[in-house]
């Protein structure tokens, strides 16, 4: 495993649902260490794009490089195990589960991961809140169960999807808190949002996805320079 | 004699212990079925068959290879259990995309196969198979004789349900089966081997009718048509229960049993269909099963 340099690498990635072609070559490097944004309008292939990652969509084809290990043809539990951990769009949590057997439930992948103790101090609200039902849960805590489920696993590339999604001001500025702290940390982090007030203060670098395929690519320096054009793709 | 409701207490105990051992193998049956679905959304129609499966192996074992009851009720579920590992592999593994009816189809035409085989084999007027020596005789409580066989029955069908709803509430792996029930594909990104858990479930489900089919055969004797007359009745419990409810499974089952057993003494003409009347009320009134949530 590289000590530094890049994390993950897509090449040509195509992805499919069904008859459906909905990733249409998309390349991008995420560097150790480094916060990436997706950006782009609903559908533009965000979500496709973390979910092919990890071998989530029913066909792919092109080069995922995760860690130096070429990941394309190897089924989702093994990709993670490579120090992944994903935080899905729609939260993932079962409410068969208790908030603390959901925080629990995903096995470590490597080792590093953040204690039960650690994680409690990082969300105080999920301590308090440990034994009941984890869909019980208000939406904000939901979305700090199913981020710090993950932080537990050492996983040390955290793929985020729309995590600020329906929440209220002041658990965004929460969540924001958090991610500066992972990446304080040492994590590499690729967040899809369409929230850019959130994202745009976090990232080191951004890529806009249109239409399954990356549009455009730039540093947070260029944020500047570029907003016109980022009103363009995301009207904002 | 002592009555009850003008029934003699010898005739009702009896016909309620009848209807407690029922209620163990129904237990055990929907609890198999309710493991298998819960997490691999089949209608496992083989069951039956797998339990039949289970009574001609524990026979096998005893008559080829003398190896006695206790020996045929740790290794027929592992052997039969196998065979159910095989089958998900090979077969039911293809048809997961696909809707439910087609496992439905598919595990219907395992049961007739097999079956078939067995019947074409040994024929359908059963084989004996002997209570184990430490577990004959019958026990007087005063009120009736308790056969310590059948109280054998009844006992470890309890302990296997809720050792087995322990294993899936509470424990770790448990947790995976939960959850892989729910989200199945977030489960695996997550890095736990889904499709090895699903096969070790079926083979598990499966294993469970097995052992049903074990302790059975004592009881019924061994017949190639056994599973058949009792996996109606077994849906039916797993339907009131609620499809993949777990606790729902157990406790149907059980209540069930003592339901026929009931009917038995106070009006024996509706034994044979109270089971389907309370299916088709518990329908009308909650769909979704007793303990069962809509999916």
């Amino acid at each position: 495993m590289p000590e530094n340099g890049e994390m993950l690498r897509v090449a040509d990635l195509h992805a499919w649902y069904g008859e459906s072609h909905v990733l249409h070559g998309v390349n991008l490097v995420v560097n150790r260490g480094e916060v990436v944004t997706l950006l782009g309008r609903n559908g533009a292939g965000r979500t496709s794009t973390l979910k092919s990652v990890l071998g989530m969509v029913g066909r792919r084809s092109g080069s995922v490089v995760v860690n130096g290990v070429e990941v394309i043809a190897l089924p989702s539990y093994q990709i993670v195990r490579l120090g992944l951990g994903y935080c899905p769009e729609e939260r993932g949590i079962f409410a068969s589960l208790s908030t603390e057997e959901n925080l629990l439930l995903p096995p470590q992948v490597q080792g590093g991961g953040m204690s039960v103790d650690e994680i409690y101090q990082m969300f105080p609200n999920l301590k308090e809140r440990r034994a009941s039902q984890g869909t019980r849960l208000s939406g904000g805590e939901q979305q700090m169960l199913a981020m710090a489920r993950i932080l537990r696993t050492g996983a040390r590339l955290l793929l985020l999807d729309e995590i600020t999604e329906g929440l209220a001001p002041v658990i965004v500025q929460a969540l924001a808190r958090v991610i500066r702290q992972l990446k304080e940390r040492g994590f590499t982090i690729v967040l899809v949002e369409q929230n850019f007030r959130f994202a745009a203060p976090l990232a080191d670098r951004h890529y806009v996805m249109e239409h399954g395929r990356i549009a455009q690519s730039f540093t947070a320096a260029e944020l500047e320079s570029k907003m016109d054009m980022l009103r363009d793709y995301l009207g904002v | 004699m002592s009555e009850i409701f003008g029934i003699p207490t010898q005739a009702l105990f009896g016909q309620l212990l009848i209807g407690l051992i029922n209620g163990s193998f129904y237990a055990l049956l929907s609890l198999g079925l309710a493991v298998i679905f819960g997490l691999l959304n089949i209608i496992n129609f083989a069951h039956g068959a797998q339990y039949m499966m289970g009574a001609f192996c524990a026979w096998f074992l005893l008559t080829r290879l003398g190896l006695n009851y206790w020996w045929a009720l740790l290794l027929s579920p592992v052997i039969v259990g196998s065979t159910g590992i095989v089958i998900e592999r090979l077969m039911l593994s293809r048809l997961y995309k696909l809707d439910h009816l087609y496992g439905l189809l598919l595990t219907f035409g395992l049961a007739l196969i097999i079956q078939g085989l067995f019947r074409n084999e040994f024929g359908s007027t059963g084989l004996p198979y002997a209570i184990p020596k430490s577990l004959e005789g019958a026990q007087n409580l005063g009120f009736m004789f308790l056969p310590t066989y059948r109280a054998w029955v009844v006992v470890f069908s309890l302990a296997v349900c809720f050792g087995t709803w322990y294993l899936i509430e509470k424990t770790k792996l448990g947790s995976y089966l939960r959850a892989g029930t729910e989200n199945p594909q977030l489960v695996q990104a997550f890095g736990i081997n889904v499709p090895r858990m699903v096969t070790l479930t079926y083979g598990f489900g499966v294993g469970l009718a097995a052992l049903a089919g074990v302790m059975a055969a004592p009881i019924y004797s061994v017949n190639p048509l056994m599973g058949e007359h009792l996996i109606i009745v077994v849906f039916a419990v797993v339907v009131i229960g609620g499809m993949g409810s777990i606790m729902g499974s157990i406790l149907t089952g059980f209540m069930l049993g003592l339901v026929e057993g009931l009917t038995k003494v106070f009006y024996p003409e509706a034994s044979n269909t109270v089971i389907f009347i309370i299916m088709a009320i518990v329908l009308m009134i909650k769909p979704a099963g007793l303990f069962g949530t809509q999916r």
